[in-house]
């Protein structure tokens, strides 16, 4: 694995950012019973910053390959 | 519709086509065409994770408390982020040190201890036996339900039927059976399992889609879509939108996301898939959100299936572990049943295959094989041992899921599917501190290691496992109530008198402060010996070596023929051969019984044991056929620290010897360029002081007449004079010129820089030579445009250039007819001046070499009529300020010299107002 210095140091900060969104008081801002468009909104929170982990690490590694 | 003989029948068509997709990638393997060398296959494999407790488990879980279930994925997730340091740490050293289970790890990071060793594969046999027996559970309770289609029946009955009748144990015996074909086909027994990984890679893939088609039958088939589910379940009052749970506190929250985080590394069938069986650290790189993509995947459906579960099965009892399977099934869909079935199968199977495998593997390793090689020192062994190793193995596997049964039969009817798991996390999660402060910190000693393993796992004991017993009717319920001899500081779930956390919560709160808190003090009580050290540098440092220093760490005697022996006992005779000369061939050494037997010979027999027997017991062997010195701390420190000395030195060597090339590259040239430099000085000066010496030879020649002879006459004398003062003209003009050329060449001259404009100075050049045009009868003719036409050049050495050429021009027109043309012309941002002469001509063969220094034209006469450098001169200043300079010429028609210099943009248009807008900045 040739994972740039960068590139891991990239990925440390988008975990440092899933703690901040998933687990931070960040959370508590849409833990609520309110809806959005039909759907509660913190399951759309957290199926959205999930996703959006998943596509940044996935940017972040797909990026580093030369 | 499904008779028991039908779903029997697709169980086995699944498990036999599982079967063949890893006798196919077996195959494949040995005809070096590996399938799972590619990163997606590595992702899913470890997708293993997902078991039969994520595809049942999380809708029961949603349906009591909402997304209660996602840190079981979101830890892995986050966690996943830090793999490109963490996992692949793990995996360098498993590769260097021929790493086969966890618990070959860490006994391998204290000293390659088997004790820790053993420690280790005892808890994760006792933490991971629930997790089977979930497993199993799981499958016999999905097979019961889909017995009774299409009626929808899930009451759990397995308690009370005798053990003979129960499919859970025929369950747990046909899996045995078909993991030791999977694991144990082989008689090498410590190479990877190609065969499995790809099966198991299909497995996640089956999961995968079974769940997603129920998930979409149940949102968009049953219901309209996510909106329209959500509305029906919160009007029925089934939605749990929150996360806090009713005390408004996030405990369980964080606890659930550290503890999956932990067990996504520590769960001993995920370190065979992702660090064991791993075939490229290139792969970590898909993994790292390929993995997490899986899980987003999967994760999708699960409150929709609760909530459209909860509204199809309201009023019943119905267990929402099962409404994956019962949803589909009481809406009478029969094949999609049959798939949701396969899916759960799929995910039981390929959990129980992995662990059983890995687990197995730890138990022959560092279980068995001390007491074996304990037994060894006072019998000798059987010549073969690798029939044994696997016989060993097999054993493993069936007693593993036996234990697992046998805790589904007495306690598994006791707790949900997801509480079974989280005990089984809980219990892995004990291996966490020693495993990842032990690859970043060097202090961490064995007896640490040791201390902190024993009081997680003792408070795990306490905390979980009692409690579950307790529930489930083996054990007092008082105990929990009022604590052991009724001390109700040591209620069992209520440590200490601590409340308000759930059991999980609180277990690993203890189990972590116990854990840590015994590590650190153990470690911190004294410095890590010998063994310690040399292992904890080669963890820690792992990244930073391009091959480990272990080699130099052994000193003493040892034959190749008894190290051979030893492995030929262990491996079997044909594959120990074969290692064996491949390490010849690698050593440049003829045979095998040439080889020397060094340390490094040794350290390549341990390395080798280390991958059939573990680190820790191929130590021992070793260290029997050898005779080993010890060596002081001092000492490997030393060599650890001069291995890594000699690594920066040569690396500082190697930059120091590139920078030494690319000077002494730059030195050749240079050399070069002096070389012909000084080569055209020689020509230069031969050249010069030959034009110097012709007309000081005739200076000399005249005044020696003129000192010889007092009787000249006057006519004479004066005739004589004039060409002494005309030599002696053009001998200084030389001088100048040849100052000039120089000042020129070593860009030492000054160049002015100014708007010029070239009609201008044609009139004035024609001016300055007006004398030498009357001289010779010769006269101009100027072909001027009205416009100006404005350049940047140094005024007076344009002027130069043209007042040489027009003298060249007069000199070579003939007397008296001669016709110098001066034609100046603008095209295309060029300014262009052109003199012709009438004169004779250059010769074709001259022309190339016109603007050398020191080419004279010989003017048709004898005597050389210039310097031969007002051209060369004349070309350096067209060439300075970016022009050019040619000849065009026939013989007999004259010669035409040409320069063109690029125009002052917009000169033409603008050339009025320049002037203008000039003045402020010249003055």
């Amino acid at each position: 694995m040739h994972h740039s210095i960068l590139t891991r140091q990239r990925l440390v900060g988008i975990f440092l950012l899933g703690l901040l969104l998933l687990y931070s008081p960040a959370l508590t801002l849409f833990d609520r019973a309110v809806e959005w468009a039909g759907f509660p909104v913190s399951y759309l929170y957290l199926f959205g910053v999930w996703l959006l982990l998943v596509v940044l690490a996935a940017i972040t590694v797909e990026a580093d390959n030369r | 519709m499904l008779s028991t003989k039908l779903i029997v029948v697709y169980s086995l068509l699944y498990l036999g086509l599982l079967f063949a997709i890893a006798y196919w990638a077996d195959r494949r393997a040995d005809q070096q065409r590996s399938v799972i060398s590619r990163p997606t296959v590595y992702a899913l494999s470890l997708a293993v994770y997902c078991t039969a407790w994520t595809y049942y488990g999380s809708v029961g879980r949603a349906a009591a408390s909402g997304v209660g279930f996602l840190p079981i994925y979101l830890g892995p997730t986050l966690i996943a982020a830090l793999w490109g340091t963490l996992l692949l740490k793990m995996v360098r050293i498993s590769k260097t040190q021929r790493i086969t289970s966890i618990a070959d790890f860490i006994a391998s990071r204290y000293g390659k201890s088997q004790l820790l060793g053993g420690i280790v594969t005892v808890i994760a046999v006792l933490g991971v036996v629930p997790y089977i027996a979930l497993q199993l559970k799981a499958i016999s309770r999905s097979v019961t339900i889909l017995q009774s289609f299409p009626d929808v029946d899930s009451a759990g009955t397995a308690g009370t039927i005798p053990i003979l009748q129960d499919t859970a144990l025929y369950v747990a015996l046909l899996l045995a059976a078909f993991t030791i074909l999977f694991g144990t086909r082989h008689l090498d027994a410590s190479e990877r399992h190609e065969g499995m990984v790809a099966a198991i890679a299909f497995e996640s893939i089956v999961k995968l889609i079974a769940f997603l088609a129920v998930g979409v039958f149940a949102t968009f088939y049953l219901h309209d879509g996510f909106a329209d589910l959500f509305d029906k379940a919160e009007l029925a009052g089934f939605l749990k939108p929150v996360i806090a749970d009713e005390r408004g506190s996030y405990g369980n929250w964080y606890s659930l996301t550290i503890l999956a985080a932990f067990a996504v590394m520590m769960l001993p069938r995920q370190f065979q898939v992702a660090v064991v069986e791993n075939s490229s650290e290139n792969h970590l790189r898909r993994a790292v959100w390929m993995f997490p993509l899986y899980l987003l995947l999967i994760n999708i459906f699960v409150i929709p299936i609760a909530l459209a579960g909860q509204l199809t099965f309201a009023g019943t009892n119905m267990d929402a572990d099962t409404f994956v399977l019962t949803l589909p099934m009481a809406h009478d869909q029969g094949g999609l049943s049959l798939l949701a079935f396969i899916g759960g199968l799929s995910a039981a199977t390929g959990m129980v295959i992995v662990e059983t495998i890995a687990l197995s593997t730890m138990v022959c390793n560092d279980l068995v094989m001390p007491g074996l090689l304990s037994r060894w020192k006072r019998m000798a062994p059987e010549a073969d041992l690798s029939r044994l190793l696997l016989r060993i193995r097999r054993g493993a596997i069936i007693v593993i899921l036996l234990l697992g049964y046998l805790y589904f039969h007495f306690a598994g009817e006791a707790y949900a599917l997801v509480s079974i798991g989280l005990i089984s996390f809980s219990a892995v999660a004990q291996f966490a501190p020693a495993m990842l402060i032990g690859l970043y910190w060097r202090g961490g000693t064995h007896a640490g290691a040791l201390a902190g393993l024993l009081a997680g796992f003792g408070i795990w004991l306490y905390t979980l496992l009692l409690p579950s017993f307790a529930k489930s009717g083996w054990l007092p319920g008082g105990m929990l109530e009022h604590g052991p001899f009724g001390i109700e500081l040591l209620r069992p779930q209520e440590l200490f008198g601590l409340t308000g956390m759930n059991e999980i919560t609180h277990c690993l709160f203890w189990s972590m402060v116990f854990n840590i808190g015994a590590y650190l003090f153990f470690s911190l009580r004294r410095a890590p010996n010998v063994h310690e050290t040399t292992q904890a540098t080669l963890f820690v440092d792992v990244l930073k070596h391009e091959r480990p220093p272990g080699i130099g760490l052994w000193r003493g005697k040892a034959e190749v023929k008894e190290l051979f022996g030893l492995a030929e006992r262990f491996l079997g005779a044909e594959r120990a051969r074969r290692a064996f000369r491949q390490y010849a061939a690698r050593r440049e050494a003829e045979d095998v019984s040439s080889l020397p037997a060094d340390a490094e010979t040794v350290h390549f027999a341990e390395t080798l044991l280390a991958g059939a027997i573990g680190s820790a017991s191929a130590r021992v062997m070793v260290a029997s056929v050898t005779a080993e010195e010890a060596l002081g701390l001092d000492e490997v420190l030393d060599i650890l620290d001069e291995a890594s000395q000699i690594r920066a030195y040569s690396h500082e060597l190697e930059q120091k010897s590139i920078e030494l090339e690319a000077a002494s590259r730059e030195l050749k040239q240079a050399n070069e360029q002096l070389k012909e430099i000084d080569r055209l000085k020689d020509d230069f000066m031969s050249s010069v002081t030959h034009e110097l010496r012709t007309p000081l030879a005739s200076i000399r020649a005249f005044s020696e007449i003129l000192f010889d002879d007092p009787k000249v006459a006057l006519e004479e004398r004066r005739r004589f004079l004039g060409i002494i003062v005309s030599e002696t003209k053009r001998l200084s003009r030389l001088v100048n010129q040849v100052l000039d050329l120089a000042k020129i060449e070593s860009g030492h001259a000054d160049w002015g820089a100014e708007s010029v404009d070239v009609a201008e100075l044609i009139n004035e050049g024609i001016q300055v030579t007006e004398q030498l045009f009357r001289e010779r009868g010769a006269r101009v003719e100027c072909d001027v445009p009205e416009r100006p036409c404005v350049v940047t050049v140094d005024r007076d050495r344009l002027m130069q250039v043209l007042v040489n050429l027009l003298s060249n021009a007069v000199k070579f027109a003939p007397a008296d007819e001669g016709i110098v043309k001066l034609r100046l012309s603008a095209e295309s941002g060029k300014c262009r001046v052109s003199v012709s002469d009438n004169g004779p001509g250059i010769p074709k063969a001259d022309q190339p070499h016109i603007f050398e220094k020191f080419h004279q034209g010989s003017g048709g006469s004898d005597k050389p009529v210039g310097t031969g450098l007002g051209l060369p001169i004349s070309r350096r200043i067209i060439e300075h300020f970016d022009g050019r300079i040619w000849v065009d010429s026939a013989p007999r028609n004259g010669a035409t010299f040409t320069f063109e210099l690029p125009m002052k943009r917009n000169s033409d248009q603008r050339v009025g107002k320049t002037d203008v807008e000039e003045s402020p900045d010249s003055g």
